[in-house]
């Protein structure tokens, strides 16, 4: 037990007394990179940052930094773990134990699987290399003995919550498979005693009424697709009908009525038509009532080469888009009308909070094996959806085995996905080790094999770094205004004024 | 209110614990409260209390000439010592009952509003408590431990938080402690292992850097062994609060305060904003704590808000609406003991008295300029 000092009287003293003297400080990790013209942002290794003024990253390096003249920034540095006045910090407990916890989403390992249930559909559109219009179901529907292969795997997965997603083509032109694998899954998740989500992607045109009944009974979240307004959503999204959008918005009111509002939600896919009506299809999302968003970039698969040029005027674009989109979104925040956008959410999440957030395309380790395992509908495993629609191209570089014959360690710990782990981590790449927005990025090593060749990646024209910097300097930028960063709080938490 | 009486002794040579009751038929109670020269029931209790004045050759303990004895109600729990002196321990009809562990204490706050002393009087508490909390009655709500220092009891002080469990499984324990001593792992370990999820340690941190938390409690690594004690405490799975007394030293670096308590402890449970008393230490300090809370809101908004933005459980204690700003009112809340609490005439007029905590009695020795009767009707937000 501790023992009491006493003291010798109670007498006060000022505060002096109680600084420490030290001649000099000791530097603890931390990262740095200019965000305007007057600002640089430190970040310390847990994502922890001070906005500064420029230059105050090398008086800080040189030792420059007084704790007498320069009070308020020394200790400023002190509480945020940039400094230390011994040489191990005497809290580096917390240090350590911040650490572990942004890092937490990798203690349970896999928990998304992706089924591609069938690789058909009934619509053409231009940007998707996968799918097929057919009738035969033997050869691009998922077998039912891929299916009770898949949930095999799935069940050995250490997380116990895991994730059936089913992914197409068209995932309900296969209800009865889905029907099949859902019961399935359920059996086999009571024996191995996991909690299970179930998640069907569909672009809801060949929901039928008869399909709710189940859809609710099993708790199976819809995940829908909403490009914009009917002139960009049926453009993007080819119907012989042309009238993708009339279904699309028939199928989430069906959904809502018979599932309710936080049991649907929409997916946006950008493309080089979507690029020009940034503020169209921010106003068609808050028309249908959504509360979010999700900006995601084109897709590099379709348009990918080796083009630099090309790459990265793609990506600017896109930026420009991005940006526009966005504004209009604070705009309506700003009035009143809560709706976030889901990408900036996961790295303000990052950036604000103290909390892990195991996002798969966005995270170092990376998503793919460590969170997400795809398996196809011809019984291949892929790391990553993208990896798939790679191998849809004839590149099986990312095939980590296939169901019914590999073994769980085969597919989880072979040598595809050694070799993919030694460039999973951004914090072992160069371009990202020293990067002040590591702690907010992530890795993607099928991205940059896709997009520069290898899995390493060079990152003075790599267009996952180009998109990442860019969109995080852009949201510090915003938050100096202080209504903005109120508008982010909110996304974080979901609360709504 | 009265927590103290005195009288003269008879027959008391240690202190005697237990409830008091004025109808000798309730031998359940321990302690009889006599208008009686004498009575044949007095054989049933521990002890007699009364005003008269007796003169006894009783082998009875027996305390007399006491003033008054209005204060006390049936059930209260009360000690008495060999002096004479009449403590009361616990009252039935409150709901701001709190233990007093120990006087001592390892810190020295310059806003201390019950000066430590430095003799040891471990013993006597705990004596006096492991008798006491048998007799709480079991559908207590609520009961603080404070002191001094708690856990400066040692293993006293786990044997009677054991207790507690045992005897009161259904009550609330807010124990305000510096949390130091949980610095120690095993401390906080074998707190860990009482295992009660109604215990709730509140403990104060006043800054995020050392030196400015260190000189308000007027200690050396005391910042350092309140934020390891805090971890480890929930390492084992313990329920926190964070309290902040709201003064001159405090408000500068508060907001800053908030963002490391977010990120570093997002794991507390509730934490509490807390206006000054003017008790013990804080009037010798004055110059070095006052400032009027009507020039502190901006900096107690960005807290406040910001913690509650992202989720965390805050309050406001000891403010007066009309010195809030009128964002803020949603979180203050009505802390004061009731032994405690007053109101000015002023208050009188307020429309908002109902939902007001009021001041502390020791707050007429300096209060804000800006206390004033508020008025629904000129009110902007409602």
């Amino acid at each position: 037990m501790v023992s009491v000092i006493q003291k010798k009287n109670r007498k006060f003293k000022e505060i002096d007394y109680y600084k420490n003297e030290v001649s000099n400080y000791f530097l603890l990790p931390f990262r740095f990179q200019k965000i305007n013209f007057q600002k640089e942002i430190l970040v310390n290794e847990v994502g922890d940052f001070l906005i500064v003024p420029i230059g105050t990253a090398e008086k800080i390096i040189l030792k420059k930094i007084s704790k007498i003249d320069d009070e308020e920034l020394y200790f400023d540095l002190i509480s945020n773990f940039f400094i230390s006045e011994d040489p191990i910090p005497i809290l580096l407990n917390v240090l350590e134990a911040r650490y572990r916890t942004k890092k937490s989403f990798l203690e349970h390992f896999t928990a998304l699987h992706i089924f591609v249930i069938s690789l058909r559909c009934e619509h053409t559109c231009h940007y998707c290399q996968v799918s097929r219009v057919t009738e035969n179901k033997d050869q691009f529907d998922m077998s039912l003995y891929n299916i009770d292969e898949g949930i095999k795997i799935m069940m050995q997965s250490p997380n116990p919550y895991i994730t059936m997603e089913f992914q197409g083509g068209e995932a309900l032109l296969a209800f009865n498979n889905i029907e099949y694998a859902v019961k399935r899954a359920k059996e086999e998740a009571i024996l191995h005693q996991k909690n299970i989500t179930f998640v069907i992607c569909t672009n809801l045109a060949p929901l039928s009424d008869d399909m709710l009944p189940f859809i609710k009974e099993h708790n199976i979240m819809i995940s829908s697709s909403l490009d914009g307004p009917a002139f960009i959503h049926n453009q993007n999204r080819h119907r012989p009908q042309r009238n993708s959008y009339e279904l699309t918005i028939q199928g989430l009111e069906k959904c809502r009525e018979a599932l309710g509002e936080d049991n649907i939600s929409a997916l946006l896919t950008t493309t080089n038509l979507s690029l020009d009506y940034p503020g169209e299809i921010v106003d068609e999302y808050v028309q249908q009532g959504f509360r979010n968003i999700f900006l995601r970039p084109i897709s590099p698969y379709g348009f990918a080469t080796y083009n630099e040029k090309k790459n990265k005027y793609q990506t600017e674009k896109f930026l420009n888009f991005y940006k526009t989109a966005f504004d209009r979104i604070i705009d309506y925040n700003k009035k009143g009308y809560y709706i976030r956008e889901d990408y900036a959410t996961v790295i303000l999440k990052k950036i604000l909070t103290p909390f892990p957030v195991g996002y798969v395309d966005l995270q170092s380790p990376a998503g793919m094996i460590n969170n997400v395992i795809v398996f196809n509908y011809d019984g291949k495993i892929y790391a990553s959806d993208e990896a798939r629609m790679l191998a849809e191209m004839n590149d099986f570089t990312f095939q980590l085995g296939v169901l019914g014959q590999s073994s769980y360690n085969d597919i989880f710990y072979g040598e595809k996905a050694m070799d993919i782990a030694e460039n999973w981590t951004n914090e072992s790449l160069a371009g990202c080790s020293e990067c002040a927005f590591q702690a907010y990025c992530g890795a993607d090593p099928v991205l940059n094999y896709a997009t520069q060749g290898n899995m390493y990646g060079y990152r003075p024209t790599n267009v996952f770094c180009q998109k990442n910097m860019e969109i995080i300097r852009y949201l510090f930028n915003l938050m100096e205004d202080e209504s903005i960063e109120k508008i982010f709080r909110s996304w974080i938490t979901g609360h709504s004024e | 209110m009265i927590l103290k009486t005195k009288g003269n002794t008879y027959d008391i040579d240690a202190p005697i614990i237990g409830r008091v009751t004025r109808f000798p038929e309730n031998i359940g109670y321990e302690i009889l409260i006599s208008e009686n020269i004498f009575s044949k029931d007095w054989y049933r209790f521990k002890a007699v209390l009364s005003t008269n004045k007796i003169i006894s050759s009783l082998e009875i303990p027996l305390i007399h000439s006491i003033k008054n004895l209005d204060h006390l109600n049936e059930g209260d729990i009360i000690i008495i010592n060999t002096d004479g002196i009449v403590n009361t321990i616990y009252r039935v009809n409150s709901n701001h009952n709190f233990l007093l562990f120990t006087e001592r204490c390892n810190s020295n706050c310059l806003m201390c509003s019950q000066p430590p002393k430095d003799r040891d009087d471990t013993e006597y508490f705990f004596n006096q408590y492991i008798q006491a909390i048998p007799l709480i009655p079991k559908d207590c709500l609520e009961i603080g431990i404070t002191g001094g220092e708690p856990t400066l009891l040692g293993n006293r002080f786990l044997k009677l938080l054991n207790q507690l469990k045992e005897q009161l499984p259904e009550t609330e324990i807010h124990c305000l402690t510096n949390g130091r001593s949980f610095a120690w792992e095993n401390v906080a370990q074998k707190v860990g292992e009482i295992d009660n999820k109604r215990l709730m340690l509140a403990i104060p941190l006043y800054a995020d850097v050392y030196h400015i938390h260190d000189y308000i409690v007027q200690a050396k690594d005391a910042f350092n062994q309140t934020v390891k004690g805090i971890y480890n405490l929930a390492k084992y799975g313990q329920r926190i609060e964070i309290r902040i007394v709201l003064h001159k030293q405090t408000i500068p670096r508060l907001a800053k305060l908030a963002k490391f308590i977010y990120k570093n402890m997002p794991f507390v449970e509730h934490i509490a904003f807390m206006g000054l008393e003017h008790e013990g230490y804080t009037s010798f300090n004055i110059d070095k704590l006052w400032i009027d809370p009507i020039d502190y809101q901006e900096e107690l908004n960005d807290a406040v808000t910001y913690l509650s933005d992202f989720g965390m459980n805050v309050s406001i204690y000891n403010a007066q609406l009309c010195t809030l700003s009128e964002n803020l009112w949603e979180y203050s809340r009505k802390s004061i003991s009731d032994w405690k609490n007053i109101y000015f005439d002023e208050c009188n007029k307020c429309d908002l008295l109902d939902q007001c905590g009021g001041m502390f009695a020791s707050g007429v020795k300096k209060y804000s300029n800006s206390i004033k009767a508020v008025s629904i009707s000129k009110l902007t937000n409602l």
